[in-house]
């Protein structure tokens, strides 16, 4: 499972069907897979340090033709995003808010929904389990205009906690799935042990099943985090200036404040940081989360 | 493992037992589920209920008076619909585009990455950022500073490339008019590679690596190791990923929103809902339009949904 034991295994025959030695071709080819992987690993992350170096360019040096890498460096994009025009400061909390929010949340609703679905499972858990991930290929645009006249006729309209709501419905399945996964987790010795132990149900959940799971609701988290954090479509209907988030300024400000490629980079890169930070801090957990939980 | 923990728990559940302790029984293991379905219904039945009601009446807010029932007009209106249609077809050529490009790209990068070398930690740092710019920073930037005409990245390459051998006359395509689909599905092609290949890269690692040496002694080579081992043990990966891949792509409108406005031919579905619903503000056209997408989306989930379930009984009869 850890990632060392895929490593090239000691070659048996020294020597293959042509008479070539095989350790020696083989390591030739090593060298240039190797020199491959870092070309598309270098490709696929140009774009995002052209975004970061972009960012620290004056607006003079970042719209030119061949491109000005070696320019000097300033701050001048983040000075202009932060404080010329609107400031990012009300949509970044309205983001964070019904991010932290929610995801908490989805915990609370999650949880034990996956308890029963897994450790004490209901007859026919599947059933329930299927239903939870039909919710989520119901395409949201499906319930968006009820959402809205509801939200319109209760004077909810640009309320941060309509959003709440929502997001944490559209978190739900896959928070579900992956609770459900990583609780299958729990050896069933672990339970029938303290059972016998004559243990409680809050000191199973305490000092068993806890300590197996947490990492597992640390990936849930994680991940029903960066889906709020990311999502436009609903935020931009039902939100207008009071709850504005993150992705909806964004939009808005590529056309109130004309293009200044510097500046936009910049505010790209703002709203993008805590995702960066929080997917690069937990990388395996992303992967176990992102597949609902069924690759491990 | 989890099969035993089910088939215990299930089967003490169905042991004949006084009635009202099994009843009470049976509400306990209910009770911690409830919250979270009822939650579910509320939030996402109910709402869909009142689509499929709107779908039937005549309901345009610039002309508030004439709201009433309309029957199947509104559906009639869809089906006869030439964006409608396109639409469709623009969401299909999207999805699958998107997904089995980078499903193939991942699988090839997974295998790069499957073997030890020098900074393979980096590259695959690397590899994991795309992933993790939010998707609108990322459309923007694809949009701009990427293929903008006059001072993206891709153009001013050319430009430094064909400086290279002395020529002032590079080609300076407009990426974004030239091909307006193929620009959007590159950029997601971008956003989404990394995750297929997360996916296989967790397959790979969990192949049983004693039987592939054995296949080697004996003389297997590269390719029929790969085909007629690796590729078999990775199917489940690669359903999965393309399952997960669709479910988001089918619905994609940050990318179609800010790359191309749905504009060029490429109003995928969920931005032509958006249209009417938030421009033309015919609510009862864009229900029609929500309701056939969710009937096209039930017959496609339904065939996902048996390779989920053959994943999960997979797993409970491990």
């Amino acid at each position: 499972m850890s990632a060392s034991v895929t490593d090239t295994a000691p070659v048996p025959a020294t020597r293959d069907e042509r008479g070539r030695p095989i350790r020696k071709r083989r390591e030739g080819a090593n060298i240039w897979l190797s020199l491959l992987a870092w070309i598309v690993g270098i490709l696929f992350v140009l774009p995002v340090v052209w975004m970061v170096l972009t960012s620290f360019h004056s607006e003079a040096n970042a719209a030119t033709n061949p491109p000005a890498v070696f320019a000097p460096l300033t701050l001048e994009g983040y000075r202009e995003f932060f404080s010329g025009g609107a400031s990012p400061w009300p949509p970044l909390l309205n983001s964070l808010t019904a991010s932290v929010v929610s995801t908490i949340l989805v915990l609370l609703l999650a949880i034990p929904a996956a308890y029963a679905l897994s450790i004490k499972p209901v007859k026919k858990w599947s059933d329930v389990l299927f239903f939870f991930l039909s919710t989520k290929m119901l395409p949201v645009v499906a319930g968006l205009l009820p959402l809205y006249l509801f939200a319109q006729n209760t004077g909810l309209l640009d309320n941060i906690w309509l959003l709440i709501l929502f997001y944490t419905a559209m978190n739900l399945p896959i928070a579900v799935w992956m609770m459900r996964s990583f609780l299958s987790e729990v050896p069933v010795e672990m339970l029938e042990a303290a059972a016998v132990d004559g243990a409680g149900l809050t000191k199973t959940l305490r000092s068993v099943i806890a300590p197996v799971v947490m990492p597992g609701i640390a990936a849930t988290a994680l991940i029903c985090f960066i889906f709020s954090w990311n999502e436009l479509l609903f935020a931009r209907v039902l939100t207008a200036t009071v709850a504005e988030t993150a992705p909806v300024f964004l939009t808005s400000f590529v056309t109130s404040q004309g293009l200044f490629l510097a500046q936009l980079c910049a505010a790209a890169f703002v709203v993008s940081l805590p995702v960066l930070v929080a997917g690069f801090a937990a990388q395996d957990k992303l992967v176990q989360g992102l597949s609902l939980g069924s690759v491990k | 493992m989890t099969s035993v923990a089910e088939k215990s728990e299930v089967g003490a559940a169905e042991t004949p037992r006084p009635g009202a302790a099994r009843r009470a029984s049976a509400w306990a293991r209910r009770a911690p589920l409830l919250p979270a379905l009822i939650f579910m219904i509320v939030v996402t039945q109910l709402p869909f209920l009142a689509t499929l009601v709107i779908s039937f009446m005549d309901w345009n807010a610039y002309y508030p008076d004439e709201v009433g029932f309309a029957g199947f007009d509104n559906f009639a209106r869809v089906f006869t619909d030439v964006n409608m249609r396109d639409a469709v077809w623009t969401t299909i050529l999207l999805t699958a585009g998107v997904v089995l490009i980078s499903l193939v790209l991942g699988l090839g990068i997974a295998l790069l990455l499957d073997r030890k070398f020098k900074g393979r930690g980096a590259v695959r740092t690397m590899m994991i950022a795309p992933f993790l710019v939010v998707p609108v920073a990322a459309a923007l930037i694809w949009k701009h500073a990427l293929y903008n005409p006059e001072y993206g990245l891709f153009n001013g390459a050319l430009t430094w490339i064909w400086g290279l051998f002395g020529s002032d006359n590079p080609p300076q395509p407009d990426w974004i008019s030239n091909m307006p689909l193929w620009a959007v599905i590159f950029a997601l092609v971008w956003q989404w590679t990394p995750f297929m290949m997360l996916i296989l890269l967790a397959g790979l690692q969990g192949r049983p690596l004693d039987v592939i040496e054995a296949a080697r002694i004996d003389g297997a080579n590269n390719w029929q190791i790969f085909r007629s081992m690796t590729l078999p043990h990775l199917r489940q990966y690669l359903e999965l990923g393309a399952l997960l891949g669709s479910i988001y792509i089918v619905q994609n409108f940050d990318a179609v929103f800010t790359i191309t406005s749905g504009g060029l031919g490429t109003a995928n579905l969920p931005y032509t809902i958006y249209q009417i619903f938030y421009q033309a503000h015919d609510y009862g056209r864009a229900s029609a339009a929500a309701v056939v997408v969710v009937i096209g989306t039930i017959i496609i989930a339904t065939f996902a949904l048996r390779t989920v379930s053959s994943l999960v009984k997979q797993e409970a009869g491990r």
